[in-house]
């Protein structure tokens, strides 16, 4: 006869092994090891918690530090491999198999194991890519999540780094599976409740506060001239032009330098409260000057960024916070709202080909995609109108009708060299070379050159919405592709044709004046302005402080 | 035309010409062997170094509130703004003018807009003449009745020599950003060990010789915000105000420098002084805002005009 | 070290009255560039002095995109650099004949 509720029993023997190391929900740091060694079993496919920010560092170590002749050949499904225990796990045999979707800096260790065979690859995702197959068939046996604090009832309470819990959680508590939570402290009574005690099995008190990587943290004194070109031609040429109020901000110095220069530059413009109102955006230093001189209505947050809790709680208009006042953020929420609430990504890459597929793929090094690819995308579900995106999708056509649908502005800023002079604009990309080095069917792309509207360089602006051609967009490319091999290869005589059309628009044609590009411009030229402008509530990490 | 105005401009963030522009009144500088003179250094090529067509200062003379000044500027991001052999020669050559022009109705004050590391490498015996002929030039400047004063607020501070020289002036105008030291952080970490000074520790640095630090000890006579203006205003306060130099002021000077020795000498860090001192909240004088800082009232002996 | 010289020929002569100006420092990745309005109208002159040896080709295609696109007769710039990218010299130069481009 068959059986249709195996997933509950087995949940309910592995409960019962691990009764003897827990005190109702809750296990000693002790136990911890033994806990896992009794609700674990060869092959489960866990997720130990941990993105580019917040890590359940200490459940991953003690994961790390299991009796692999128990537990072996475990699939990790997860979003970060970033720390060593991660990587410790394929070392010793405890893992084999990988679906995950940012490595940052095992980048170079992860393409090693797998070159070693160490690692069966299962695919690179973007976040909510793999948050979706949670859902289908990469759903995770065991989540082992970092909360801020428990109670007794199991009662989590994430705080400003709820980030990626919610999610899984959601998957692996509904489809009997076990959720472990490392968390910093137990307590009585909690400030807000994010994920509900009936979701959670076990919560372990950790020995040290779980890390947190403060990735989104940018000093205003590293902000260069070029990239202040290059943010005053995006918020005239694109901000400007198309009017975008809802948007968000990639990682990197060139949006550090467009956040500090709305209230200088954008204020100029007159352009207060006509763009970047909303963000989706992790709570961004650099964005302090803007929001404090009044121009950023709301800002949904994936996660959080050291430092930031105070300004964020005394700025509850701006921000979403929880009754206890904190900030509350959610990745999968927010990615969704970058997906289909913003009309506009903009962000910064290393490298980009001719037909405008840009990647941070280097040979020798597999970083993952985070969410960028989802945030640089055009979505094809979207259906409500607004001014920027009806304008972006009319001028990627060349007859307009009823039936032409919208557009999202998806701009990468590209210095043309990188360090050491190397050229940021390809013929070909170095992730083509390492998908045949490591047999992976896909070449990692970051963003497809089709989402892509819009190319800033330190020369112009390449408006690819503008282009009719493989072959127009190859030379508008080469247009902004300034004096690199790409750039020097260019057509002349199609690159005028194309600047004439105002597919090309170079710095003079914004009408900007290149006197006006200097670090003077910057609402803040370092962290302790930052500070200044927050009233003191911005509080810097250590590695930060440099006064 | 830069959308910031001149003296609207962050000192720190300004180059030797754009803080010449916003300090003086408008329109009044004129350049001496401008870079189209092309006066640069005879040395670098051998080390396959480019140079500069003012050699990293730009020297001229100028109006401050109507007065006739002369003015130096060091280029601190060239060569850290370090003393060669033709910078420090056109620096000694406009104070010696001063000194010359003193009683011929010659600039009421040498305004030296100082960002150096002290002594050029490359150049070194040159340099460190250059820096002796400079302290030579400012006292006889000042004893002719010369008012040079010191602005101090950029990237290399002043240091090495450059710190010797500003200890010479008249006044020292000085923002959060500005040290002021003889030996760099880096060598005294190299000679006496990490444990007596990490040179890492930017906010060690800054409390030992900070601006903050001087302005409070009297290493310092004002401490001014990061823009342009600010600077200007006390240069014009301070200017109308110098003391005379005499060997008086010299006593008085070393009576001032054993007192506080003294009365601080077993200080190993700022805020143990400022406690000692009586000042309020001592750990967080580096963390105040300006406005706070400007409000703090400066210990028993900081003022003085024994310089 | 390199130091070599790019000459042009200019459709026009570089408006403005000024007679010299100067920008940029010479500093790592940097540039300082002395303008001079010394040329017959026709003329333009690029002289480099660059610590960073091997990029003669680039420099030549760097300023002669530059004498293209903005025609600057009469004036002669000096350069001294210390391994400024592509860019930053092109917009050293643009700010440099913005400058020179004031009425006095």
């Amino acid at each position: 006869m068959a059986q249709w509720q195996k997933q509950r029993s087995e949940r309910q023997s592995r409960l019962e092994a691990a009764s003897k190391y827990s005190d109702g929900k809750l296990v000693s740091a002790e136990n911890t090891k033994a806990l896992l060694e009794a609700v674990i079993r060869p092959g489960d496919r866990v997720c130990l918690e941990g993105d580019n920010q917040k890590q359940a560092d200490f459940l991953a170590e003690a994961l790390a530090s299991v009796d692999k002749s128990r537990i072996h050949d475990l699939h990790i499904v997860q979003s970060g491999i970033v720390l060593q225990a991660h990587l410790d796990l394929f070392e010793r045999g405890i893992a084999r198999r990988l679906d995950f979707s940012y490595s940052g800096p095992q980048g170079e260790a992860i393409a090693r194991a797998l070159a070693a065979g160490r690692i069966q690859l299962g695919a690179v995702h973007t976040y909510i890519e793999l948050f979706a197959r949670y859902f289908m068939d990469l759903t995770p046996h065991i989540a082992l999540v970092a909360a801020v604090e428990a109670d007794g009832a199991g009662n989590l309470f994430t705080g400003p780094n709820t980030e990626d819990t919610p999610t899984i959680v959601e998957a692996t508590a509904f489809k009997s599976g076990i959720v472990v939570a490392q968390v910093n402290k137990v307590v009585e009574k909690l400030p807000r409740v994010d994920i509900p005690g009936d979701q959670v099995d076990f919560v372990v008190e950790a020995d040290r506060p779980f890390y947190v990587e403060p990735l989104f943290t940018r000093d205003p004194a590293s902000v260069t001239e070029e990239q202040i070109l290059m943010a005053m031609m995006a918020i005239k040429g694109i901000y400007a032009k198309y009017g975008v109020r809802l948007l968000n901000h990639g990682i990197g110095f060139p949006t550090a330098a467009i956040e500090l220069i709305l209230p200088t530059y954008g204020e100029r413009l007159g352009l207060k409260g006509k763009v970047a109102t909303h963000f989706a955006l992790n709570p961004h230093p650099t964005l302090i000057p803007a929001i404090e001189s009044g121009w950023v209505e709301q800002i949904h947050c994936f996660g959080s960024e050291v430092g930031m809790d105070v300004y964020v709680q005394e700025r509850s208009d701006v921000y979403f916070t929880g009754h206890d006042g904190s900030l509350r953020s959610n990745r999968m929420m927010c990615q969704n709202a970058g997906l289909y609430a913003c009309d506009m990504f903009i962000g910064s890459t290393l490298q980009i080909d001719l037909a405008g597929n840009s990647s941070t793929f280097t040979s020798g090094r597999i970083a993952g995609f985070g969410g960028a690819p989802n945030m640089g995308s055009d979505v094809h579900g979207r259906r409500h109108p607004s001014t920027p995106w009806l304008t972006a999708g009319r001028e990627a056509t060349g007859n307009p009708t009823t039936l032409t649908r919208g557009r999202k502005l998806v701009v990468q800023m590209v210095e043309t060299f990188g360090e050491k002079m190397v050229p940021s604009f390809v013929e070909k990309l170095d992730s083509l070379a390492m998908a045949e080095e490591l047999k992976l069917e896909l070449a990692p792309v970051m963003i497809y050159g089709d989402d892509v509207s819009h190319v800033v360089t330190e020369g112009g602006i390449a408006n690819l919405l503008l282009c009719r051609s493989a072959d127009e967009r190859e030379q508008a490319i080469r247009g902004v592709a300034g004096f690199t091999p790409v750039g020097r290869g260019g057509d002349r005589k199609a690159v005028e044709a194309l600047r004439w059309r105002g597919v090309i628009q170079r710095p003079e044609d914004l009408g900007i004046d290149p006197l006006a590009a200097t670090r003077q411009l910057l609402a803040a030229h370092s962290i302790q302005d930052l500070v200044t402008w927050s009233g003191g509530l911005y509080h810097p990490p250590s590695k930060f402080r440099n006064w | 035309m830069s959308i910031v105005q001149p003296h609207e401009a962050h000192w720190f963030e300004a180059s030797a010409r754009e803080r010449i522009a916003g300090l003086l009144d408008p329109d009044s500088f004129t350049e001496f062997l401008d870079p189209s003179q092309r006066a640069m250094s005879p040395h670098l090529a051998q080390f396959n170094l480019t140079g500069a067509f003012d050699d990293g200062l730009v020297v001229g003379s100028g109006r401050l509130k109507g007065e006739v000044v002369f003015v130096a500027a060091q280029e601190g991001r060239f060569l850290g703004g370090a003393f060669g052999e033709i910078h420090g020669g056109k620096l000694v050559g406009l104070l010696r003018a001063a000194r010359d022009l003193a009683s011929k109705n010659g600039p009421r004050g040498v305004l030296l807009l100082l960002d150096t590391g002290g002594v050029r490498l490359q150049e070194a015996n040159a340099g460190e003449l250059s820096i002796s002929e400079t302290i030579h030039a400012i006292i006889e400047a000042r004893l002719a009745g010369v008012a040079v004063v010191a602005l101090i607020g950029g990237r290399a501070g002043a240091f090495g020599g450059g710190g010797i020289v500003t200890a010479c002036c008249s006044r020292i105008i000085v923002s959060q950003h500005a040290r002021i030291g003889v030996s760099g952080p880096e060598v005294i970490e190299t000679n006496k060990g990490v444990e007596e000074f990490d040179s890492k520790d930017r906010g060690l640095v800054w409390r030992i010789t900070g601006g903050r630090t001087r302005a409070l000890l009297g290493g310092a006579d004002r401490y001014v915000r990061d823009r342009i203006k600010d600077f200007r205003a006390a240069a014009i306060d301070l200017m109308a105000n110098a003391p005379p130099f005499s060997a008086a002021t010299l006593a008085a000077e070393q009576q001032r420098l054993a007192d506080r020795l003294q009365r601080y000498g077993e200080c190993r860090d700022a805020p143990e002084i400022w406690r000692k001192a009586g000042i309020f909240e001592p750990d967080r004088i580096a963390d105040i805002s300006d406005d706070a800082f400007l409000a703090v009232p400066r210990p028993a002996g900081a003022s003085h005009d024994a310089r | 070290m390199e130091q070599f010289q790019v000459r042009g020929t200019a459709t026009r002569r570089a408006p403005g009255s000024r007679r010299q100006a100067i920008i940029g420092v010479n500093a790592s990745g940097n540039l300082e560039v002395l303008i001079e309005r010394v040329l017959p109208d026709n003329e333009c002159l690029v002289e480099v002095a660059t610590a960073i040896t091997g990029f003669r080709d680039l420099w030549e295609a760097v300023i002669t995109e530059f004498f293209e696109r903005s025609s600057p007769g009469g004036l002669r710039f000096s350069i001294n650099d210390t391994g400024a990218r592509p860019e930053t010299v092109t917009l050293r130069l643009m700010q440099g004949l913005r400058i020179m481009e004031d009425e006095q």
